[in-house]
């Protein structure tokens, strides 16, 4: 028995994949159909893309997601990449108390974490709608972008940052000149991450929402409910056709990258 | 600054002249009084008194965790002592920040900035002190002139070879002409026929720049080379300072005599004194010694295998002398060392220089010898 | 590490999490302990800053553990509760039986070719969650495409959509890259020569498995278990979509109360019984991680 993976292996990991992959396949598939039955195959068809970009609700909807989720992915960055620099390099009272923090936001149950916002925006006075939105995706994302930039900042050396100041360097201009350039892949990972997950947010923008901030989500989920429409799927397949260019283009960017080093 | 580095013609010898510790006029370039630092319960130095003078080259040596990269540190703002003072050029800088310091460092793994070129690493320190562009543009090119990396400066610090790696951070850290150049075990990383050559390299540098360095390593040979001067630390303290041949000849104590070169000690009890020479009874023999103690003193004698004298008969005539049989040698061309049992589970180095070609080996395992050491060649250790 | 240094890169993240995640808890246990009412915001009573301290006094006295009995006397809650725990377990056991393999057979291959695979598994990561769940109806529905295929392959139809397997499904399917991720990092992280001395001391590969692999791994699995289990025992979307009416989970009955009955502070008190429960897995992921980080 050499190394490498046995037939075993390879099962589970083809098998693994077909699983996760065979319902966006579908939907991508169905998403062609001319027939509005997700059993029969009426022949190819863009129909439900025209639908799709006559339904005004639905173009509206896709707007406030897309501006909720860049300046929420923004603030979720900012802040991430501040609680990363401050776990990583330790030390401080209250070290535990933010990691506490951060770790318990990445696993607390949406809903909870949606009602207890919810009720903090009231308490204040808060309208609900574009902003409450928005500082809500930034404090459940702000937990995923520390994650991200903490695991980059933890194998950093260290000693880059003390030979900036060595050079004469105060620290933040030290952080600035090289630790942010040595990080900057995975903060623009933090980023995307942030920005995905806020664009899929249901339950949180639910409960934070207000009227003329529905995001695209709401608008899916009563959708969804009131019946199947192939519309859903061709929305589902440019979403997953945008994500998955920018990820294979980040991914190919970053193997060239490496490759010319 | 140059003025100093005409006292010092040679280059790579013993700089006999050079010895601005010993003039009582001589004020130091870097002064540690009294340094104590711990890390939680961890003791890492404590007080160190070191002074260092203006274009020495001072070794820090010692085993891992001694409190020598500590030392260093603390020079170099990153640590804070927790209590004595540390002055540069008789100011106490101890709230200056690290990039406020004119002392720059050498990182053991270098440090190079990965994501600027060769070039833009050297000029990092320059561009922070608001050099004019051209200035700056000449100076990398006199640094990278000076370490032998003509041509390179565009490259990236991942296209360089470990020892092209290694000249770089000494060019990026030297280009600021620091008051003083800290070198954290910067040949740690390169194969041993590099690491000599750069030995030499290094000296030299010093010597042309005129430059004060001073060098943590743990490599005995390294520090003894290229050091005017080596502190030998030990559990955070300072053993023993000196030249080279004053800490090799003679250590103050068992721990410096065992940590630099192999040596063999003989424990025992001081029975007659004679002038300057000693009687030592001890469990391995009667022996004569150079050395002061009072009688009855309880003392070791370190002598170094290579004045450990090995006959294959029994010589007539000299002091010292010990009987045993070979255990056994190791051929290393220049010399030949030999583990001599003198008692059963005693055992005793000697090292032999193979002045004539060894042909037919005259000595071999289980082949009796004597041993034997002038008085002179003992140090008496007290502790 | 350095102790007593101050950091202020702490400071915002620190008092951002303080307003937006730490004092909103108390906000909703001060209301799992008021009276529903028909007002906006619904319920009762409110703080009168106006009347001062005598407010402040009537406001605590009319503070009362009423809807926390209101939730004991309906068993509907007590089975949601219970199926919630039971659900999330389930897909807790049949995460790491499923995806342990896939981490394990990523971890074998080639260098090259794991960072391929890993970043297949993280893919359907970035799709819509929404929308992954949505295809699963297609899938499953009675005249869905699973009961298509079944019937050309000359089986019985199936149908689970609105049960409690289709929630089971959908969980596993929805949090398998939460559970593969870390158990792969734990894997990857491991010294392969680890297994050639067992093998060198006479351990056949299956035995090395057990005896070094499977030990090492514990700690991944144990991260990704109570990574999925935590979310998942509170999951709305989910049981929402694919479980139809029967399946109760405690994460929809917070949702309903909210939305369909407007009963806040039921929703409130829910919620809080959820986090109760949840503290000691919560508490246990964060002292795992602290670990993996120092």
């Amino acid at each position: 028995m050499k190394r490498g993976p046995s037939a075993f292996n390879i099962a589970s990991v083809v098998l693994g994949l077909a699983f996760l992959y065979a319902p966006i396949v579908i939907l991508v598939i169905y998403s062609f159909n001319a027939s509005r039955l997700v059993t029969v195959w009426g022949g190819f068809s863009t129909r439900w893309y025209t639908a799709l970009f006559q339904d005004a609700q639905m173009l509206d909807a896709v707007w406030v997601t897309l501006r909720v989720g860049v300046l929420s992915a923004t603030l979720a960055t900012v802040l991430g990449t501040l609680a990363a620099v401050a776990l990583v390099r330790g030390g401080f009272r209250g070290r535990t108390a933010l990691a506490g923090g951060i770790y318990a936001t990445l696993v607390m149950p949406e809903v909870i974490l949606g009602l207890s916002l919810l009720l903090l925006f009231v308490a204040a006075g808060l309208p609900r709608g574009f902003w409450t939105v928005t500082l809500s995706h930034a404090t459940l994302t702000l937990a995923y972008a520390t994650v991200v930039v903490q695991a980059r900042l933890a194998t950093f050396d260290r000693h880059l940052e003390e030979a900036a100041q060595d050079l004469g360097c105060p620290p933040w201009k030290a952080f600035a000149l090289v630790t942010l350039p040595g990080i900057a892949p995975a903060v623009a990972a933090a980023w995307m991450l942030a920005f995905t997950l806020s664009l899929d947010d249901l339950v949180i923008a639910s409960f934070t929402s207000g009227p003329g901030a529905t995001t695209l989500p709401m608008r899916l989920y009563s959708q969804v409910r009131l019946g199947v429409d192939p519309k859903i799927n061709a929305v589902s397949t440019l979403l997953i056709g945008l994500v998955a260019t920018g990820v294979i283009a980040a991914y190919l960017v970053q193997q060239r990258r490496r490759s010319t080093r | 600054m140059t003025d100093r580095a005409q006292h010092r013609p040679q280059i790579g010898g013993i700089r006999s002249s050079f010895a601005p510790w010993e003039d009582p006029a001589a004020r130091p370039l870097v002064r540690f009084d009294g340094v104590s630092k711990a890390f939680g319960d961890t003791v890492a130095v404590t007080g160190v008194d070191l002074s260092i003078y203006e274009g020495e080259f001072f070794a820090l040596l010692g085993p891992s965790g001694c409190g020598k990269t500590t030392l260093m540190r603390m020079l170099a703002g990153f640590e804070t002592p927790d209590g004595g003072r540390l002055m540069l050029e008789g100011r106490d800088i101890q709230a200056d920040p690290p990039h406020r310091r004119p002392v720059h460092m050498m990182f053991q793994a270098y440090a190079l900035f990965p994501h600027l070129s060769v070039a833009q690493n050297i000029a990092f320190g320059l561009r922070r002190q608001g050099l004019p562009k051209a200035q700056i543009a000449a100076r990398v090119e006199e640094m990278l002139a000076l370490v032998k990396l003509e041509g390179l400066g565009k490259r990236r610090p991942d296209q360089l070879s470990g020892g092209q790696k290694q000249r770089v951070a000494l060019a990026r850290a030297i280009a600021p002409r620091p008051r003083i150049l800290l070198l954290d075990e910067p040949m740690a990383a390169l194969d041993k026929k590099l690491r000599e050559e750069t030995q030499f390299e290094l000296m030299t540098l010093q010597q042309t720049l005129g430059m004060t360095f001073m060098i943590v390593t743990h490599d005995q040979d390294e520090a003894m080379v290229v050091a005017d001067r080596i502190a030998v630390m030990r559990e955070g303290r300072i053993a023993q300072v000196g030249r080279p041949a004053e800490v090799y000849e003679t250590p103050v104590d068992r721990y410096v005599a065992g940590f630099i070169g192999d040596v063999n000690l003989f424990e025992g009890k001081v029975a007659a004194t004679n002038g300057p020479i000693l009687r030592l009874q001890s469990d391995d023999g009667v022996f004569d010694a150079e050395g002061a103690a009072a009688v009855g003193d309880h003392v070791w004698l370190a002598v170094r295998p290579e004045k450990i004298a090995v006959y294959p008969e029994a010589p007539g005539g000299p002091r010292n002398l010990l009987a045993g049989k070979i255990l056994d040698y190791g051929y290393l061309g220049d010399w030949t060392t030999y583990l001599v049992e003198i008692a059963p589970g005693r055992t005793i180095r000697a090292a032999r220089a193979n002045a004539t070609r060894v042909v037919d080996r005259p000595l071999g395992c289980g082949d009796p010898v004597w041993l034997s050491f002038a008085p002179s060649s003992a140090v008496v250790l007290t502790k | 590490m350095r102790a007593g240094k101050s950091a202020p890169a702490a400071i915002l993240p620190f008092l951002w999490l303080a307003l937006f995640f730490a004092f909103p808890f108390i906000l909703v246990a001060k209301l799992s302990l008021s009276e529903t009412a028909l007002a906006m915001p619904p319920y009762a009573p409110r703080l009168d800053w106006s009347q001062g301290l005598a407010g402040l006094k009537a406001f605590f006295t009319a503070l009362d553990g009423e809807t926390y009995g209101r939730l004991t006397k309906d068993s509907l809650y007590l089975a949601a509760y219970l199926s919630s725990l039971r659900i999330a377990a389930t897909g807790t056991g049949l995460l790491l039986l499923i995806g342990y393999p896939i981490a394990y057979g990523i971890s074998r291959c080639p260098p090259s070719v794991r960072q391929a695979l890993v970043m297949a598994v993280i893919l359907p990561f970035w799709t819509s969650f929404l929308i992954r769940i949505y295809a699963w109806i297609a899938i499953l529905k009675p005249a869905g495409i699973l009961n298509a295929a079944l019937a050309t392959l000359g089986l019985p139809p199936v149908d689970i959509l609105n049960t409690e397997t289709a929630v089971i499904l959908g969980l596993v399917y929805a949090y398998l890259p939460f559970m593969v991720l870390p158990l792969y990092a734990m894997l990857e992280r491991q010294d392969e020569s680890l297994i050639e001395a067992a093998q060198d001391l006479g351990a056949t590969p299956l035995k090395a498995f057990w005896q070094v692999t499977f030990p090492l791994s514990i700690p991944g699995a144990a991260a990704g278990a109570l990574l999925c289990f935590i979310p998942m025992a509170g999951e709305f979307v989910i049981p929402d979509l694919l479980g139809g009416s029967d399946t109760l989970m405690l994460g929809k009955v917070i949702w309903t109360e909210f939305f369909a009955n407007r009963d806040w502070p039921a929703a409130s008190a829910v919620a809080i019984v959820l986090l109760a429960t949840l503290v000691v897995p919560i508490l246990l992921f964060e002292r795992q991680q602290a670990k993996v980080l120092s």
